[in-house]
């Protein structure tokens, strides 16, 4: 780039007072809810469709109650969010994998029809056929279902978004296991529940392990998982995570309130996961710092020109192109389309 | 997904066929900018764009502060205290007169010369990427791009779901307040149709906002660019013009006198859909392993 900048030491990233670059979401609260619901919903699929298959019916039975609810409500929540939610059919007027969320829209409807069916047939004995089809495809459904919503806010300019597109889907891969789990747990007794307390227990270590892994890929960017509304989350949530697995596993194994004591924390942890991601990503497109500082970097480093070039490319000026500074004599030719021909006189500013 | 130019063209063949146009666009040149702000009144104007009034900033004569719903276009004002003018760039005497004798001949005014102290002023306005995120990500289809080969919501469409409003890489979209829906630059689609400048091009009286087809807009660049640097405007750079950037090139692109970040701009804008193969990687691993998890709580253990 432009040979004029000194080899000093960059404190603080330039900007225009401070402003941010990129715009910060316009996302309502309905949307991390969502992804918790999503998340349970899907992932409470596949639990009901293999303990099933395992012969637990009671856990099944349950746990397909739990995908109903959550797959559920979420069209609910994000019609909700919509500027315009009456025409939230809109979003089934085409199918595009740029758009996770168009992606996303084609699997909540997938998925709604078959767990509602799924549900239905797994707890009252109606429609066995249609029921068996259902469950299966509920239960693959449920698994992009739970993860996509990772992909939605990675396929941002968000740098905590953006910069996290590899580790976050297991981020939220992990807490969507872990509400289902804990949600199991709750619902179904605890004689029946083992399969669900070992998920809820194992997502919790697995969703701790993962945002720990996001933070170090994240580096710098990864600030706002330290400070403010986001921080705080993370907080709540990784001693309401950890409580709650130790509640779950231990007393909850036997009794049925300690059971629902650590399913219902595990639950609020893994909401506070979502709460944080989200709000992570506000902090992270508030600041220029986070947005111009990696741009900076890679041009620093050589890993990219940029977008702006102060070397004339002479090939696009058909001949016209000799800038000697003692041709001003030329001016019957330069005035062709020059912009600021019109100015007879005045100086350049040069700095 | 990622374009590159000779794709945006085919695809625009493909789309439009016979009343495929060429591709417009602004090259604004921010060196002859006065800051009059007659582009974002007639920007308003034409386009029926709300007021929304912003307080006094203390950010010089900026009182709107930056893109949005209700500002299509914005000039950013920058005050600097710099050694100006050719003197102050040149290595001699004689330098300096052969520079002030060009910038004479060439009529170079800038307008933003003062007393050890340079005013930058630009008018920035949405990018029409040729690469565009905020299409890409739309999932109504309510964003498009255009036969001119400009992005436009459609406004009869847009769900508000706000999912352009992050992608962008400029923060150039907003949803409008209580509308619900996002808005941005259309270029003015509907004087482009009836052959006609958009508004905030025609307002502006010194030019620095120029539109026209892209290609003879990035040659007048060059020629600009150039004059510029011969007469010691070394800082002069145009940004957005070329079509190997993060976004493919702008169709509207600038001429500007300092960083992209002093105005606001990144420096190194990437449409998000690039990493669109690692994204989808990611979320599918991950669903994957959450299969298995799910498998591995379910039979790992003990029966029941």
């Amino acid at each position: 780039m432009s040979g004029e900048r000194k080899m000093v030491e960059r404190a603080e990233p330039r900007s225009y007072y401070g402003q941010p670059i990129i715009k910060e979401p316009v996302w309502t609260p309905e949307i991390p809810f969502y992804f918790f619901t999503g998340g349970l919903g899907g992932a409470s699929a596949m639990l009901a469709l293999l303990a099933e298959s395992r012969g637990n019916e009671e856990l099944a039975r349950r746990a397909w109650l739990n995908a109903l609810a959550g797959v559920g409500v979420s069209p609910a929540l994000l019609i909700s969010d919509l500027g315009r939610p009456e025409r939230f059919l809109n979003m089934l007027r085409m199918f595009k994998v740029t758009s996770p969320m168009s992606v996303g829209s084609w699997l909540l409807a997938a998925s709604g029809a078959t767990t509602t069916v799924a549900a239905v047939s797994a707890n009252t004995g109606l429609f066995p056929r249609a029921g068996r089809v259902a469950k299966i495809a509920a239960g693959v459904l449920g698994m992009p279902l739970s993860t996509y919503t990772a992909a939605l806010v990675s396929n941002t300019s968000v740098p905590v978004w953006h910069g996290a597109r590899w580790t976050l889907p297991f981020t939220f891969g992990a807490s969507a296991a872990a509400s289902a789990g804990a949600a199991a747990s709750v619902t179904t007794r605890p004689k029946a529940a083992a399969p669900a307390r070992r998920l809820a227990v194992g997502s919790a270590l697995a969703e701790a392990i993962s945002v720990e892994l996001m933070k170090q890929q994240l580096g710098e960017l990864g600030e706002p998982y330290a400070k403010g509304r986001a921080g705080a989350f993370r907080r709540v949530g990784a001693a309401a995570l950890t409580t709650g697995a130790a509640v779950l596993g231990g007393p909850g194994r036997r009794s049925r309130g300690a059971a629902i004591a650590g399913g219902s924390l595990i639950m609020v942890g893994a909401m506070c996961a979502r709460w944080s991601v989200f709000k992570a990503g506000f902090q992270s497109a508030a600041d220029p710092k986070y947005t111009v500082g990696p741009q900076r970097a890679r041009i620093d480093a050589g890993l990219a020109r940029g977008a702006a070039r102060a070397t004339p490319q002479q090939a696009n000026l058909d001949g016209r192109s000799e800038f000697s500074v003692a041709a001003p004599q030329r001016r019957g030719n330069v005035d062709r389309g020059g912009a600021g021909a019109r100015a007879g006189e005045g100086r350049v500013s040069s700095s | 997904m990622p374009h590159t130019l000779i794709e945006l063209e085919r695809e625009a063949q493909q789309t439009y066929g016979d009343e495929a146009k060429p591709r417009m666009g602004f090259f604004t040149d921010t060196s002859i900018c006065i800051g009059c702000k007659a582009c974002e009144v007639a920007c308003k104007e034409w386009n029926h764009v709300p007021e929304e009034i912003e307080g006094w900033t203390g950010h010089s004569y900026d009182h709107s502060i930056d893109l949005g719903a209700n500002r299509w276009r914005h000039v950013a004002f920058i005050e600097q205290k710099k050694p100006l003018g050719v003197d102050a760039a040149a290595e001699s005497l004689v330098e300096a007169a052969e520079r002030a004798n060009a910038v004479d001949g060439w009529g170079l005014d800038t307008y933003q010369d003062g007393d050890g102290m340079r005013w930058l002023m630009a008018s920035d306005v949405c990018k029409h990427c040729t690469s565009a995120a905020c299409l890409d990500v739309c999932p109504t289809g309510a964003l498009f791009r255009t036969e001119f080969g400009t992005v436009v919501v459609q406004e009869d469409v847009c769900n508000g779901c706000g999912y352009c409003v992050p992608a962008c890489p400029f923060g150039v979209l907003d949803k409008r307040e209580p509308d619900g829906r996002v808005w941005k630059c259309t270029l003015c689609y509907d004087r482009l149709k009836d052959d006609l400048e958009p508004a905030c091009a025609k307002a502006c009286p010194t030019d620095s906002i120029q539109f026209g087809e892209l290609d003879e807009l990035r040659a007048r660049a060059e020629e600009r660019l150039g004059k510029m640097q011969a007469a010691g405007a070394t800082e002069a750079r145009l940004y957005g013009a070329d079509p190997d950037d993060g976004v493919g090139g702008f169709g509207a692109f600038f001429l500007l006198l300092d960083e992209p970040e002093v105005y606001g701009l990144p420096p190194d804008p990437v449409v998000t859909t690039r990493d669109l193969g690692q994204v989808w990687t990611g979320a599918l691993t991950a669903a994957a392993a959450l299969g298995v998890g799910i498998a591995a709580a379910v039979f790992g253990g003990r029966k029941g």
